[in-house]
């Protein structure tokens, strides 16, 4: 059996959440990057490119690009498409706004963590990440 | 850090000001939060870009905020929308798309913005004044707002946009504070190859796009003769190969009289010498298609072009008709001076496309933005070949005008 470590992060957008880790080989605009109708990474430049994000904790340090991507990820949680969580070391405008109106205005999750630089590189190597908030803080269980 | 509130953000909250303006409140202050931003502070105006459709989601969150009776609390601009709801025979993307992109654009309307559609605000009525405190949205408008005029704001984007024009507040942090104005990269231009400011203007905008990402960069070495039209185009490609917000024109932007000014007297972490060979190899990452490739359009204008851009075109294209395809994307507001002074039926007559409301970039299946494009646009060039599938030639004014007449790329 697997051994499972608590890390402690700082709650940017609230909820609960389990997946499997995607660790992107870098950090991914989601407008013209990532397709809201299969979850799918689109961008040609990018490394993962064809990867499905759909239900996994993202672990990356930030997101790129347009503002524009924020529409994009919250067209995604809406369809169901989403990650199932992030765990980033940049407090991330684009994401945490994205997340936050799906909140709003689906009542639908996609917790994001805020982690130190070191915690991230852990969570990255991780099979599965079990992510959790409570008020400001937050934890991500790892295994 | 806790957020401190405000008398007016807790009257916000509680519903004083409406429901949609408490909707928009509780959004930002949990996005203050998350930005471990302090507290907030009054806006006099707003841009944006939400009008935009991205999906479902898009039009859910402005009629939202219709619903509940919204209405804009500073006066609010409207960016470029999917549409050209003046010229609409011009769309060719599905039927859904255009009714949901256009109800999208309206819902906008309903809120009390301004149905100005137009990627340029700064060069419309509606232009901020120095030292103002804004909430702008459209990459390009923002790096011109704060640094060639000196009005401040962060990159604001969807959703936000919205919730701060609802509510008149924005949350204090970055950009809006002194502090976080001042260049921590120096760009020394030492030689240029090109003799018009403009080549040598969008060049090093997509140099600092590339190497400075989203720290601010201070461009010691341009002409003095470069125009507000060069430093619209440097912003855009700068904004478009990175994530800049804000640069410094020594010499030439307000908050640069000198090179200390703009680092605000604070050693610079990098410091680039920018050669001639350097410049040119920045301006020849923005084509994808060869030179003398036959031609099968030309779009200019985006950013929306101005009227003193029409200027400069105008007696070139009459000396010059073209026999491509030729669209020019502009503001209704210029295009209302253009039709006053005739100048919209010349251009007719030389066989231009003129595009409101919206811009060819995200119009993929405008007719004849297939093959090679050309265009002045360093943002054009950036995202044509991705959004549009075409391969793009990027030239001068001259160069798109000699091109578009010979039917082929051509330099000068």
């Amino acid at each position: 059996m697997t051994e499972t470590i608590r890390i402690s992060g700082v709650m940017l957008v609230g909820g609960a959440a389990a997946g499997d880790v995607f660790a992107l080989a870098e950090p991914l605009s989601f407008w013209g990057g990532f397709d809201a109708t299969t979850g799918a990474v689109t961008d040609h430049r990018h490394p993962d490119r064809g990867a499905s994000l759909n239900g996994r904790v993202v672990a990356v340090a930030s997101a790129r690009g347009s503002s524009s991507g924020a529409s994009v990820l919250a067209e995604a949680i809406r369809l169901g498409t989403a990650p199932a969580a992030f765990v980033l070391s940049t407090r991330d405008a684009i994401l945490t706004v994205g997340c936050q109106v799906a909140v709003e205005l689906y009542g639908k999750f996609c917790p994001i963590v805020l982690v130190t630089d070191d915690d991230l590189v852990r969570v990255r190597a991780a099979k599965r990440a079990v992510v959790a908030t409570d008020g400001p803080d937050a934890t991500i269980d790892i295994s | 850090m806790t957020l401190a509130l405000a008398t007016i953000d807790t009257d916000l909250l509680a519903g004083r000001h409406g429901e949609a303006a408490a909707f928009a409140m509780r959004l930002l202050v949990k996005f203050a939060d998350a930005m471990a931003a302090p507290g907030f502070l009054d806006i006099v105006g707003a841009h944006i870009d939400g009008c935009l459709y991205h999906g479902q989601v898009s039009l859910d969150f402005v009629e939202h905020a219709v619903a509940l009776k919204g209405r804009v609390r500073v006066p609010t601009t409207l960016n470029v929308g999917s549409m050209d709801l003046i010229h609409p025979e011009l769309f060719r993307g599905g039927a859904k798309l255009g009714t949901d992109g256009a109800r999208v654009m309206r819902a906008h309307e309903d809120l009390g913005c301004i149905a100005s559609f137009t990627c340029a605000p700064y060069q419309t009525m509606f232009k901020p004044r120095f030292g103002e405190q804004i909430a702008w949205a459209e990459s390009n408008a923002i790096v011109f707002a704060n640094s060639v005029i000196g009005a401040r704001t962060n990159r604001y984007g969807d959703f936000l946009d919205l919730a701060c024009a609802l509510t008149g507040r924005a949350p204090a942090y970055g950009l809006h504070l002194t502090d976080n104005r001042r260049a921590t990269h120096v760009f020394r231009i030492t030689d240029t190859p090109f003799d018009d400011t403009e080549r040598t203007a969008i060049a090093i905008g997509a140099l600092i796009g590339a190497e400075a990402g989203t720290a601010i960069a201070a461009i010691d070495g341009l002409s003095p003769g470069t125009t507000e039209d060069d430093l619209k185009a440097l912003g855009a490609a700068a904004a478009s190969a990175g994530a800049v917000a804000m640069f410094h024109a020594v010499g030439l932007t307000p908050e640069a009289p000198t090179l200390t000014a703009a680092t605000q007297g604070i050693a610079p972490t990098v410091v680039r010498d920018v050669t001639a060979a350097d410049l040119r190899a920045s301006l020849a990452r923005l084509s994808t298609a060869t030179d003398g490739a036959t031609l099968s359009a030309v779009s200019l204008g985006t950013p929306h072009f101005s009227p003193a851009q029409f200027a400069l075109l105008l007696p070139r294209l009459a000396a010059s008709p073209p026999r491509t395809p030729f669209y020019v994307n502009t503001n209704r507001e210029t295009l209302a001076a253009l039709e006053a002074n005739g100048a919209a039926d010349t251009l007719k007559r030389l066989g231009v496309t003129l595009i409101v409301d919206t811009c060819a970039y995200l119009m993929t299946e405008v007719v004849g933005l297939q093959g090679v494009i050309m265009t002045n646009s360093g943002k054009m060039a950036w995202y044509a070949p991705g959004n549009l599938g075409a391969d793009i030639a990027f030239g001068s004014l001259a160069e798109c005008v000699a091109s578009a007449a010979a039917g082929k790329v051509v330099r000068l």
